[in-house]
């Protein structure tokens, strides 16, 4: 198991595509893990301090959005921003619990030498999505209670893909940058 | 969390203290549809100053009970929405329309005697 091990690169952030760029810095609170929070050996680039928050009722919803406003708190948003994030949140939240029953949201804070930000992770196992185009053109309004209320979402926030498979799930993800 | 509803003269005042959850509003929006009956209330007011998101679900549920209260014969105003919440509501594409808001409390209840005074005033003209 040792020589395994000794094969393996450190616990190290390595850029994903190889490239050199410029290094991903952790802020304080990633390298204190907390209960919540998930450190994977496998894969630090992406698990390192991801939040996750289990959704299967309504009040999950809003302990996804109070935690990721928490979250985003930390990382230093304005409280414009922090509203924005929360609401986003309770948006994706509500589609799991509404069309997929259970999943979950990942929360973690971005950071680089540049950039900080926080990255939105929607998943589920539900029935997915038939045509994901038209379900992000649909109207301007989500109020009317048709569609998803994705569009809304991706105007919340500055990064959004969506991947989905009829039968297999949905996991919608979205990131926000700190101004 | 329950919604403590006061009833003030001719109103009935809500007052939301912290974040609901999709069935609190369903019963909020309930509790407030009764009591409109119950207390012959002619105005209701929904406090949402510390509220800080009203999603899509929310703002439905407030509409709906805005038009619930008013086929029951009264009037409904929301008061309190941040700035921050209306910024977030609009970027949503949620603007709460044909639902009276103001302000404040204080906002809200001068709208609602203007507004019982000037249906008073039409009832005895008709």
């Amino acid at each position: 198991m040792k020589r395994a091990d000794s094969s393996r690169p450190q616990e190290v952030v390595v850029p994903q595509n190889g490239r050199p760029s410029e290094p991903i810095r952790l802020s304080p609170r990633d390298s204190a893990p907390r209960l919540s929070t998930v450190s994977s050996r496998a894969d630090p680039s992406l698990k390192l301090g991801e939040t996750r928050v289990p959704i299967a009722s309504d009040l999950d919803i809003v302990k996804a959005r109070q935690e990721g406003r928490r979250i985003a708190s930390d990382v230093g948003f304005s409280l414009t921003d922090l509203v924005l994030i929360a609401t986003a949140i309770s948006e994706l939240a509500r589609n799991i619990v509404r069309y997929a029953r259970n999943g979950e949201i990942a929360i973690k804070s971005l950071s680089n030498s540049v950039h900080s930000g926080i990255e939105i992770i929607a998943r589920d196992e539900g029935p997915g999505i038939k045509d994901v185009d038209q379900v992000m053109q649909v109207g301007f309004s989500t109020s009317a209670g048709l569609g998803l209320g994705l569009p809304g979402v991706r105007r919340l926030m500055d990064e959004f893909a969506i991947q989905s498979k009829l039968g297999h799930g949905t996991t919608v993800i979205t990131k926000k940058w700190k101004n | 969390m329950e919604v403590p509803i006061l009833k003030q003269h001719d109103y009935l005042i809500a007052t939301i203290q912290a974040a609901l959850t999709d069935a609190d509003l369903l019963h909020l929006r309930d509790a407030l549809v009764q009591r409109v009956g119950k207390f012959r209330s002619r105005g209701v007011i929904v406090d949402v100053t510390a509220l800080d998101v009203l999603d899509s679900f929310a703002s439905r549920t407030l509409r709906d009970i805005a038009h619930m209260i008013r086929l029951r014969g009264a009037d409904t105003v929301i008061v309190g929405i941040q700035p921050e919440v209306a910024f977030a509501m609009i970027q949503l594409g949620l603007n709460l329309e044909g639902v009276a808001t103001a302000l404040d409390l204080e906002e809200g209840l001068a709208f609602l005697n203007k507004q019982v005074k000037s249906r008073t005033l039409a009832d005895r003209t008709s």
